[in-house]
């Protein structure tokens, strides 16, 4: 009897061993069943082997915060390039959390989480995966229909604010994470990764800790990295860097010569060097009611008289830019691009 | 009783608006789930959405409503989506017997779709017209094989059926109507137009060649036995548009698009102009686009029917400016007009205009400061060969 239970548990013991280092990624319903928080779901506690990062400039999305996390299959490591997402081994997942604190002036108050959303590398390539979490915090549930929640926060200036939020399907990730008709990630960049930021231990450029942690090859000198300016932080970069970092992490996914807007004739990634093709004194080609009454993507001196500035500037769907992920006009950013507008030397 | 009627009231009232997210929810899932081969039906019933429907990378999908007026799926209100409905990146989709209403943008866009049929569908904002209103009612673009059939269009603030860079395309049996323009073909390869009826729009329809487009041209247009009357909407379109350049009271115009054949249409009460051929000079913009062909040729009018009422031609917007102006036609405006502005490159444009009932010209010499306007239609008697009808195949 104790020889059967002893092999039983030797079996057991190694069906588990095989399991964890099987890369076949297997959907489920429930988000707590992957096991990438430990503790209370709710707290976000990255369990062992899932890493926290995040970004320079990051995207928009309605005032929501992020909790940025990936997950790399065991002794596997990406492969750096200086322009575009790195090479991710299959099996990686990408877990993004979107939540809001009740008080953004005191986060120690507390926080809804509204959504994950996980990216993940299968064999066939890139598939999302959308969770939408229960009222109660203690579940997220895979979701592909998307919804749209009605979210009340006091924003940083102590005002409450109400607005619909509104939680993507399935199909529109693919709106944004597209890059020659495949589906790919968009943050994790040299440009964007390239920062300092806190770890348990110590305070650590990330680029550092990922090679550090086997977790990042083929990785030049770090001189040689390139570095986005932080779009809000004056010292990180002049104001021409801090817009095109603007440009980048919130446009600059479609509006690229590879991307979904590529017919637009419009480029605002951070490559784009010719002021014609970044939008100036440029008329758009289809636009349609998004144009409104104006001629040029951007009048250099008039930022009013600008389309950038006028689809950024509001909610309307038919009108505003981004066409996803954000139901509130992004005041702060909205004052960055009129300014570079207005000041940069566009020749 | 009263608070018994109240409580009953409240309940039913929260239930349809729980019952509306969950529909959306439903129709969602069901277009991501949907197998390739498969139904997707939508029920009877008068729905309130405030997201876009998007079907992607769908093969052989039937998207089916009850009937027109038996399924209705407003987007009044919508936040999220500037579509009702979007289809991209399939191949053989049918969407058909429901009416997709009051969208922010456009009602029904089919992208990248080879083979997309649209049977018995209507699109339409219901505010009799307005500048807000979403720019397209149903908008096949970057597609191939497209078939519109019985199909409406109402109140869109650019084209209420609008094919946009596609090839292979037969747009009939429909109706457009209070859109600024009824019916247009933009850009797009071999199209048959006909037996339509295209009616209260400021243009009925349009074959137009636009440049800065990834499908740089279009050509091998036939419009034919359509019922275009009536188009004197005020343009209602935003105003930096290309389509809010079209003059209230056009029939049909034909813009930089070359091999067009329109006939056997009745082109009644268009009070400005009831067949136009123009280059895209005539709308002043400038040409960026290096390998853009501006001048249309190879049109050939023919058997068409021509009435119009005893009224000056309209005196709205920058073309009225031209016709109340420049040309002063009066009451007795032709029904047939051709720009004139000449091709250094192509002499011979191949215009072609022979047995029309009740046929008029104009050759309003517009390159030329239209000084040697006239309406002498000689130089265009002459016929061609008639463009191949089209045929659709079926994608496997």
């Amino acid at each position: 009897m104790k020889i059967l239970v002893g092999l039983g548990m030797l079996v057991s013991l190694f069906s588990f061993i095989s399991l964890k280092e099987n890369n076949t990624f297997q959907r489920k319903d429930k988000l707590s069943e992957y096991g990438f928080f430990s503790g209370n779901l709710a707290s976000l506690n990255p369990a062992e082997g899932i890493l926290i990062y995040n970004l320079n400039t990051p995207l928009f999305s309605n005032y929501a915060e992020k909790l940025r996390f990936i997950k790399l299959p065991q002794g596997s490591s990406a492969q750096y390039n200086d322009s575009v997402t790195f090479e991710f081994p299959i099996g990686t997942v990408f877990i993004k959390n979107f939540y809001y604190p009740f008080d953004f002036r005191k986060p120690e108050k507390g926080r809804v989480i509204l959504e994950t959303r996980l990216l993940v590398h299968e064999e066939e390539g890139w598939t999302a995966y959308p969770y939408i979490w229960n009222e109660e915090q203690t579940e997220a549930i895979y979701d592909p229909a998307g919804e749209t929640k009605s979210i009340s926060y006091i924003d940083a200036a102590g005002k409450k604010i109400t607005t619909p939020y509104v939680i993507p399907n399935k199909n529109q990730c693919k709106g944004c994470h597209i890059r020659n008709q495949v589906m790919v990630p968009i943050g994790p960049s040299a440009r964007q990764l390239n920062r300092d930021i806190k770890y348990e231990n110590k305070t650590e450029n990330q680029l550092k800790h990922w090679v550090e942690s086997g977790r990042l090859s083929g990785v030049p000198d770090v001189n040689a990295i390139p570095k986005l300016a932080v779009w809000n932080e004056q010292a990180s970069g002049t104001l021409n860097n801090r817009a095109r970092a603007y440009l980048d992490a919130n446009c600059g996914h479609c509006h690229n010569r590879l991307g979904p807007a590529s017919t637009s004739g419009l480029f605002l990634d951070i490559t784009e060097k010719d002021p014609a093709h970044l939008g100036v004194n440029k008329s758009p080609v289809a636009a349609g009611r998004g144009a409104g009454e104006f001629q040029f993507d951007i009048v250099p001196g008039q930022p009013h008289k600008s389309i950038l500035v006028f689809r950024m500037n509001t909610n309307d769907p038919a009108i505003a830019m981004p066409e996803i992920g954000r139901e509130q006009i992004h005041k702060e950013g909205l004052a960055l691009i009129e300014e570079w507008i207005r000041k940069n030397d566009f020749n | 009783m009263r608070p018994l009627f109240i409580i009953l009231f409240l309940a039913v009232t929260a239930s349809s608006v729980l019952a509306q997210k969950d529909i959306q929810k439903k129709i969602q899932t069901q277009f991501i789930d949907a197998a390739n081969g498969s139904v997707i039906e939508i029920p009877e019933g008068h729905f309130t959405l405030d997201a876009s429907l998007w079907l992607d990378g769908k093969k052989d999908v039937v998207i089916k409503g009850a009937g027109q007026d038996k399924t209705v799926l407003s987007f009044l209100g919508q936040i999220s989506g500037a579509e009702g409905i979007k289809v991209t990146n399939a191949t053989n989709i049918t969407i058909q017997d429901l009416t997709v209403q009051n969208t922010k943008g456009d009602g029904v866009k089919t992208q990248l779709v080879e083979g997309i049929t649209f049977q018995n569908v209507k699109a339409e904002w219901t505010n009799n017209g307005k500048a807000e209103n979403g720019g397209y009612g149903l908008y096949p673009v970057q597609c191939t094989n497209v078939l519109i059939d019985h199909c409406s269009a109402v109140g869109a603030s650019d084209a209420g059926i609008y094919v946009g860079q596609s090839k292979n395309i037969i747009v009939r049996n429909s109706k457009a109507y209070m859109n600024v323009a009824g019916i247009e073909i933009e850009n797009s390869w071999y199209a048959d137009v006909y037996e339509n009826e295209a009616f209260n729009n400021t243009g009925g329809i349009l074959v137009f060649d636009l440049p800065d487009l990834i499908q740089k041209e279009g050509g091998y247009v036939r419009v034919f036995k359509n019922y275009v009357h009536d188009n004197n909407h005020i343009n209602f379109a935003p105003k930096a548009n290309t389509v809010g350049k079209v003059p209230q009271g056009t029939g049909l115009m034909v813009l930089a698009t070359r091999h067009v054949e329109l006939f056997d249409n009745r082109i009644i009460n268009n009070i400005t102009v009831g067949t136009a051929v123009v280059s895209y000079y005539i709308t002043e913009n400038p040409i960026n686009d290096k390998s853009y062909k501006p001048y249309p040729s190879d049109i050939f009018i023919h058997d068409n029917e021509y009435e119009r009422p005893n009224v000056k031609a309209t005196s709205k917007g920058r073309m009225g400016k031209l016709f109340k102006y420049k040309l002063r036609f009066g009451k007795n405006v032709p029904h047939i007009l051709y720009d004139g502005i000449e091709d250094s490159n192509n002499k011979n444009r191949n215009i072609c205009i022979r047995n029309n009932k009740n046929e008029s010209f104009v050759n309003i010499d517009a390159g030329n400061k239209f000084k040697n306007k006239s309406r002498d239609i000689k130089a265009y008697d002459c016929e061609q060969s008639p463009i191949t009808p089209v045929v659709l195949s079926s994608v496997n």
